[in-house]
């Protein structure tokens, strides 16, 4: 068994295992089995790093079988620059996330666990596929379990959020797969994603299919302003589903920009590239400055997460290898900075039961540890240098600077507006005298959360001091799929 | 009468012998569960699906009983899995049945199998009365099925609707039939496609026939602007009853849809696709937007019912293009594909909802399945597997039902399919509204009684079986498919 397979189906396995023998009477078991479970997963991806070849371009680790042969449909995996850390992100996150529900979760712990673990392999999946109907297939999977996190362990208004999340990013995707049979029919029968980057379309028709893709992939983003849908969920959602929600699943739509939208349709994406900056600098500036007003914490970061990924797209769509290189560490960062800030935020909600600014004041004064912690992230939030938060920036507003000055100024004047809201809501949270009696009352975190958030801290100070490793892996794919999208696809 | 040939009615007469034996055995049964007459009609349903089986890889297409019965690999497969499906239903339907004095005489299992007798002989009819011939004997034993609970005026009431309406509908199918026959002079579907396709006959005169069998066909499978009879139907029969009329004769209604369309009329591919264009716009706006506002989960899956047609109507209507039949294999058998797996999931909704009115109630509210995974983890999760299939959700096997769809949807080519496919895929998202509903119910909800579901060992077994087979079968869903492809290969070859 190939080894990106071995990635993808060690979690699935362990998930349905607790799914089928776990009980809630056995549930320390069940957590134990979990950890153990998300921790082989995550040492399954090692080795993919350590064997990668970084002055290829080719697809590596490459594993294909015949799956449906009446549709020509293959499970065909491979990981490039591009993809490569995106999967050890997902199994890095999933041994938190599992972490992080320890104590939270009381009730139908092995469905729980079971649901995380599943839904990891199948997000390893999406990243690894390169047959478009095999890249729907775990794209469309990764619904189900989601939808049962938020709706069962969520919040008050779990269920509008649940419904929300499932039909909005399904709409997107079902257009997709309009697209994805257009592609399969137009190519005299294939789904093979390499077929469809060099099949000649006419500009009309990748006009539709970007457009297509688009649908899908802005609403998973999430770009403004299809964006609606992220605030309500990620508030209602319990801590974990929040944390895998903007750490993974919103690079899901990202990711789908870069395998599918740029290489099929690349006149079409070069045409439309002034309406996805657009777009992009909306998100960055109108959705920052909506952060700011925000009374909700977890509101707050998600209005964040949609800025910091709006970066993402900009970064994309200049076309440029430091711009698009920038987007991509951009979402590894955001993904570890993310999930450290909603893992905050639920440390406080487990013992506050409120999310709300105005419920805290002066935390730091009774949770040191945790609030040294807390302003960390919130640095890494903001991009100050050194901490992970800074060289995705950075990268996406040197690119940005050089490709219209304008632009520049503007994405600059973003950090501004993650400065404000972050560091507002840490100042409210934090610092200044207690409050309420129920702060006062507070108590540190204990050794299983200090492990958590220490892991993050970790990720988060190694990729701000030492992001070569990331850029390392990155450059040579980024710059194939840049010649690639420049070579025009209409027929002459 | 030349080519005589009984053995292609070979599984037909065992179930016929079998049917009156088990009838006469049943006379001394005493069992308040039928245990004798259930053992012994599961068995010949057994050996009549293996009979079927076998003779569907064995043979190739061989005509018989002077060319009016035919016997191909698409007829043998739909025969199989329709006696499978009665096996399934019985099964589930069983206790249900017992708890209600469904089973006070043996009619219960005699009217089933004589119903799946009615679906062989119109699966593999090549002639217009032996078709008619099976569609009467198939609808005139859910009729009386549907009745069997003769003191619940909710079911004699849907008796009653089912009767009148059927009948009318069957009419109309009649009526069709006598035009078609007037028309080409002759009652043999392999000797009415050569007259069609001569040209020689009053293309007017083959159309209004063509619109009332159309119509017949409709109303069958429960097709808007057909559909009416089907919300109340399968709301007011006893559930077991509800699952016998859901299941397998959908495929008997494929069969016959097959054989005089495609067989039989497929010269006049044209214009029967026109009406399938218009029919499949309307089912599914119509069946998706009404299945939102029920309440009762029985009447949702008939409006669900009701939309799934929809997408085998685009199935059927991609066949023909441009004049000609290139791409007819590869729609018609998505088209099958498509009803099998909807026939399969349909089995397991329902069985779950068997399983819960067996506590003295009806689970017939969706709210009656409020907590269910809080109550048993495995039943709720069948169900919602069989949920997110009928949604269209991978891994399920219902997602490559409408990809196969929708593909031989694009495969033409035109404008018109794609403003279709699109339209298609926006109201099977209106359609994951109504099946997450009910998974929001049993997941989301706090239940209503705390007690455990009790459930025989067959019925866990095979509900297990059941639900596993949707989610295996949406992993591996190539073998189903090839199967689909080569049997419709085989029928369109002839």
């Amino acid at each position: 068994m190939g080894i990106l397979s071995l990635a993808i189906w060690t979690p699935i396995f362990f998930g349905v295992s607790l799914l089928a023998f776990g009980r809630d009477e056995h549930a320390k078991v069940v957590r134990w089995i979990a950890l153990l479970g998300a921790c082989i997963s995550f040492l399954v991806t090692w080795p993919l790093y350590a064997e990668f070849d970084t002055t290829s371009a080719a697809m590596q680790f490459v594993e294909s079988l015949p799956w449906v042969e009446r549709f020509n449909m293959h499970y065909h995996l491979g990981l490039d620059g591009i993809s490569l850390w995106f999967v050890l992100l997902t199994s890095f996150i999933t041994v938190v996330v599992i972490i992080a529900g320890w104590e939270a979760i009381g009730e139908r712990v092995n469905q729980y666990m079971g649901a995380f673990l599943i839904l990891s392999g199948v997000m390893i999946g999406v990243f690894c596929a390169l047959d478009g109907m095999l890249f729907y297939v775990f794209f469309e999977a990764t619904l189900i379990p989601m939808y049962l996190i938020i709706g069962v362990w969520g919040g008050p208004d779990r269920i509008y959020a649940a419904f929300k999340f499932f039909l909005y990013t399904l709409l997107g995707s079902l257009l997709m797969l309009v697209a994805l049979v257009y592609l399969y029919v137009a190519s005299n029968g294939s789904f093979d994603l390499h077929e469809w980057q060099h099949l000649p379309l006419t500009a009309q028709k990748q006009s539709l299919l970007f457009f297509a893709f688009f649908a899908a992939f802005a609403v998973k983003v999430p770009m403004w302003p299809v964006h609606t849908w992220l605030p309500d969920v990620h508030v209602q959602a319990p801590t974990g589903g929040s944390a895998v929600l903007a750490a993974i699943m919103l690079k899901l739509g990202a990711y789908g920009f870069l395998r599918f939208s740029l290489p099929i349709a690349p006149d079409a994406a070069l045409e439309w590239s002034w309406l996805m900056l657009a777009l992009s600098l909306i998100a960055v500036v109108y959705v920052g400055l909506v952060a700011v007003v925000q009374q909700d914490m977890k509101k707050l970061v998600a209005y964040s997460s949609v800025a910091h990924m709006g970066f993402v797209t900009l970064g994309f769509f200049m076309f440029t290898p430091l711009g698009m290189s920038g987007g991509i560490v951009q979402m590894i960062t955001h993904g570890f900075v993310s999930a450290a800030m909603f893992l905050c935020i639920g440390v406080l909600y487990d013992r506050m039961h409120s999310r709300e600014i105005a419920s805290y004041g002066g935390v730091v004064n009774t949770m040191p540890k945790f609030a040294a912690f807390a302003v960390l992230f919130a640095m890494a939030n903001c991009g100050l240098p050194g901490t992970a938060g800074f060289v995705g920036e950075w990268m996406v507003i040197l690119a940005a600077v050089k490709f219209n000055f304008w632009l520049g100024t503007l994405a600059a004047s973003a950090m501004v507006f993650g400065a404000a809201y972050t560091l507002w809501m840490v100042k409210r949270v934090y610092f200044g005298p207690v409050t309420h009696d129920k702060v006062s009352q507070l108590v540190d975190i204990n050794a299983r959360e200090f492990f958590m958030l220490a892991l993050l801290a970790v990720a988060v100070l190694w990729t701000g001091i030492y992001p070569k490793p990331f850029t390392d892996v990155m450059n040579v794919s980024v710059n194939h799929l840049l010649t690639h999208v420049f070579v025009s696809k209409i027929p002459q | 009468m030349q080519n005589f040939n009984w053995v292609t009615a070979y599984p037909e007469i065992v179930l016929l012998i079998m049917t009156c034996v088990i009838t006469l055995v049943d006379l001394w049964v005493k069992s308040p569960m039928r245990t004798v007459t259930y053992v012994l009609t599961m068995l010949t349903l057994a050996v009549v699906a293996a009979l079927e089986a076998y003779q569907a890889t064995a043979n190739g297409t061989v005509y018989g009983f002077g060319h009016m019965v035919v016997s191909d690999a698409m007829g043998n497969w739909l025969k199989c899995f329709a006696s499978l499906a009665v096996m399934a239903s019985l099964v589930y339907g069983r206790p249900y049945a017992a708890d209600r004095y469904m089973l006070t005489g043996g009619e219960f299992f005699s009217l089933s199998m004589l119903s799946l007798l009615g679906m062989f002989i119109m699966i593999s009819g090549n002639n217009f009365l032996v078709m008619y011939l099976g569609l009467e004997l198939l609808t005139l034993s859910n009729y009386a099925l549907v009745a069997l609970r003769r003191d619940h005026g909710d079911a004699t009431e849907a008796a009653m609707k089912y009767f009148v309406l059927g009948a009318l509908a069957s009419g109309l199918l009649l009526y069709g039939l006598s035009m078609m026959y007037g028309a080409t002079g002759t009652l043999d579907l392999t000797a009415v496609f050569s007259a069609v396709a001569s040209g020689h006959i009053k293309h007017q005169v083959l159309v209004l026939g063509l619109v009332f069998i159309v119509c017949g066909i409709a109303f069958k499978l429960g097709v808007a602007p057909f559909h009416m009879w089907v919300p109340d139907v399968y709301q007011g029969a006893p559930t077991a009853v509800t699952l016998l009329i859901a299941g397998a004769p959908k495929l008997a209604a494929f069969a016959m849809m097959m054989r005089l369309l495609v067989d039989g009329l497929l010269p006049l591919a044209i214009d029967w696709q026109q009406m399938m264009m218009v029919l499949a716009v309307v089912t599914l706006a119509v069946g998706n937007l009404s299945a939102i506002a029920q309440t009762n989960l029985k009447r949702m899956l008939a409006f669900s019912t009701i939309a799934q047609m929809g997408f085998v109507l685009i199935g059927m209507l991609s066949g023909v293009t441009n004049g000609n039949t290139l791409f007819g294999a590869n729609a018609y058998s998505s088209a099958m594909f498509y009803m099998v797996s909807y026939v399969l999931t349909t089995l397991g909704i329902f069985g779950v909802i068997l399983l819960l009115a067996r506590e003295g109630f009806e689970s017939e509210e969706i709210t009656d399945f409020a907590g269910l995974n809080q109550r048993s983890p495995l039943y709720a999760g069948v169900m919602a597997i069989c949920l997110f299939s009928l949604a269209g959700v991978p891994p399920m096997v219902g997602f490559f039902a409408k990809l196969s769809v929708l593909q031989a949807l694009v495969a033409s080519g035109q404008t018109s399919s794609l403003v279709l496919a699109v339209f298609a895929v926006l109201m099977s998202l209106v359609g994951a509204f109504y099946y997450l509903r009910v998974v929001k119910v049993m997941y989301f909800d706090a239940p209503l009684t705390a007690a455990t579901v009790a459930a025989h060992t067959q019925v866990r077994v095979v509900l297990s079986l059941n639900g596993a087979l949707v989610l295996l079968l949406g992993l591996m869903p190539g073998g189903l498919m090839t199967l689909c492809a080569q049997a419709v290969v085989q029928a369109l070859g002839t």
